[in-house]
């Protein structure tokens, strides 16, 4: 069956995001942003102020690094554009959330049911995943222009706060929902059926390595 | 003498075109699977890739916006001689590395790994790698530039000879698994395995097998040539595909290399190259002539020799 195509808004409905289903594809128009963990610290540890109205102008955090330059002139080229694992940041989320009221967190592999669950539902937020991670070329056609470029003289290219205009930039796959469920999760246990019958036969490494015993006081042999 | 202005814009040109423009033999890898694939939403995956490699190219962008880590492998003819020398080529690299990074643009990933300062550049303490290889014959050198990405995708594992081969597909299966959730991978990929060495040449083999053959091509030894299908076969069968969606594609092609190891062990690692592939290949000629290709051929027989001295003709009568 071919997944469902939606345009959404970067600052959606919350009917519009109670509509997605896990696995539609969706295109996103409207101002959107990037922050990971430099934007995170300097904006919730060090209290900066956040140079942006949120969520009026933006509900969609992209975690992303640009391949992109400022000119000499201060202008911006940006080339493609790629979103980094999401997971490493659950630290910051629930407070950003709150703060900022993203509604659309854009990133690579997603966070976990738990995560979903604790604090995306409570917040009317769900996740967009992009699509096989390297369809940079693609999303860079979707950029219609770069609005600014905020905390890059403090943070680097790679960290600072991109502030993107998105006309139709996509693919991006619903990778959660407004129930908390988990599209990793849910192709995680079809796979795991698998397990046994891929595995037949292979037997555990003569020599351990702690992560398979938690017990320190164990040996490896 | 091959000229340094001339390894300087070739080395520009490579960075570019390794960004930009898929190998066809992964590009072909791809396709087959984008045609076999069944899972409905592996199979929306891989036709996005298509689609991404098409829309970089038109528009000449890179492919993906986490342009990797630009390094540079540099093959030499045992004649050639080097405008200034081999300080003189690190130079003319570091420089088209700097460079190709604003032209291109790639992302600046390069930081200090405690500071992480960040020239915006992807120059910095020990990057881009530079490693170096020889050939007996010719008056060229090769340079290779990769952009290796897949910051999840490898690992490594000391096993030993009572580990077998089964132990070798369990590590392999491990790896496969633990990256292949969530596609943390960039899978499907060329998958690299390194057999024996010291842990560091372990990984160097591991690397080099993902980044340095191609789709296709064969480990000369056929016993190891027949695990590299094997590997192939047993990781499409685990029924993770793109994105670790259900699906049939995981692995576009599995390539061993090996080296000898201490009698005691049998050190292993796994490397996922990514869902770009970014390599590209010039052979720079003192004459000027420069030839671009995308396969390095690196693993020549000469890499590959067991004995204490090179007897060509001798190995090829064997």
């Amino acid at each position: 069956m071919k997944p469902r195509e939606i345009r959404l808004s970067t600052t959606p409905t919350p009917e519009a995001i109670a509509a997605l289903r896990l696995g539609d594809i969706v295109y996103l128009d409207g101002l959107m942003y990037t922050a990971r963990e430099g934007v995170y610290i300097y904006a919730l540890e060090d209290k900066a102020n956040i140079p942006m109205e949120l969520p009026s102008q933006s509900a969609a955090n992209f975690h992303c690094s640009p391949a992109a330059r400022i000119n000499a002139d201060g202008s911006f080229d940006m080339g493609a554009v790629t979103a980094t694992a999401s997971f490493r940041f659950a630290k910051w989320l629930p407070e950003w959330m709150e703060k900022t009221g993203a509604k659309l967190i854009i990133g690579k592999g997603g966070m976990s049911s738990k995560d979903y669950k604790s604090y995306f539902v409570p917040n009317g937020a769900i996740y967009l995943s992009t699509v096989g991670y390297g369809t940079g070329a693609l999303l860079g056609r979707g950029v219609e222009r770069v609005e600014a470029v905020h905390w890059n003289e403090r943070l680097g290219l790679a960290q600072a706060m991109w502030v993107i205009k998105c006309n139709k930039m996509g693919p991006f796959i619903v990778a959660s929902d407004l129930q908390g469920n988990c599209l990793f999760e849910r192709e995680n246990a079809k796979i795991a059926q698998n397990i046994e019958r891929i595995y037949e036969g292979t037997k555990p490494a003569v020599l351990k390595r702690y992560g398979e015993s938690d017990d320190r006081a164990d040996e490896v042999i | 003498m091959i000229a340094n202005d001339l390894v300087f814009d070739t080395a520009k040109t490579l960075m570019e075109k390794a960004a930009i423009e898929i190998p066809q033999d992964y590009h072909e890898g791809l396709k087959r699977a984008a045609k076999s694939e069944e899972g409905d939403l592996s199979s929306f995956v891989l036709q996005a890739m298509l689609d991404n490699y098409e829309a970089a190219k038109q528009d000449r962008s890179a492919m993906c916006g986490d342009t990797g880590v630009p390094r540079w492998f540099v093959k030499l003819g045992n004649e050639a001689q080097l405008e200034g020398g081999m300080v003189a080529l690190e130079a003319a690299l570091r420089r088209a590395t700097a460079q190709a990074t604003f032209d291109v643009p790639l992302r600046p990933n390069r930081v200090h790994p405690l500071w992480r300062t960040d020239h915006n550049n992807n120059v910095g303490i020990g990057a881009p790698e530079i490693e170096y290889g020889f050939e007996p014959e010719g008056d060229w050198i090769d340079l290779i530039s990769v952009h290796k990405g897949g910051l999840f995708g490898s690992d490594y594992r000391m096993l030993f000879p009572s580990d077998g081969m089964q132990g070798i597909k369990r590590f392999y299966l491990d790896s496969l698994m633990a990256f292949g959730k969530r596609g943390l991978a960039c899978q499907p990929a060329i998958i690299g395995i390194g057999l024996g060495g010291s842990k560091d040449i372990c990984m160097t083999l591991g690397k080099r097998a993902s980044v340095l053959r191609t789709v296709g091509s064969k480990n000369s030894d056929p016993r190891i040539a027949a695990l590299e299908d094997e590997l192939t076969a047993l990781g499409n069968s685990i029924g993770m595909g793109a994105m670790g969606f259900v699906g049939s594609n995981m692995v576009i092609d599995c390539n061993i290399e090996v080296g000898y190891c201490h009698t005691g062990g049998m050190p292993m690692s796994v490397h996922a190259f990514c869902l770009s592939s970014r390599r590209a290949v010039a052979r720079i000629w003192p004459d000027g002539r420069v030839e671009y290709r995308t396969d390095p051929d690196w693993f020549t027989p000469y890499q590959r020799r067991e004995t204490v001295d090179w007897h060509p003709l001798r190995e090829a009568a064997e």
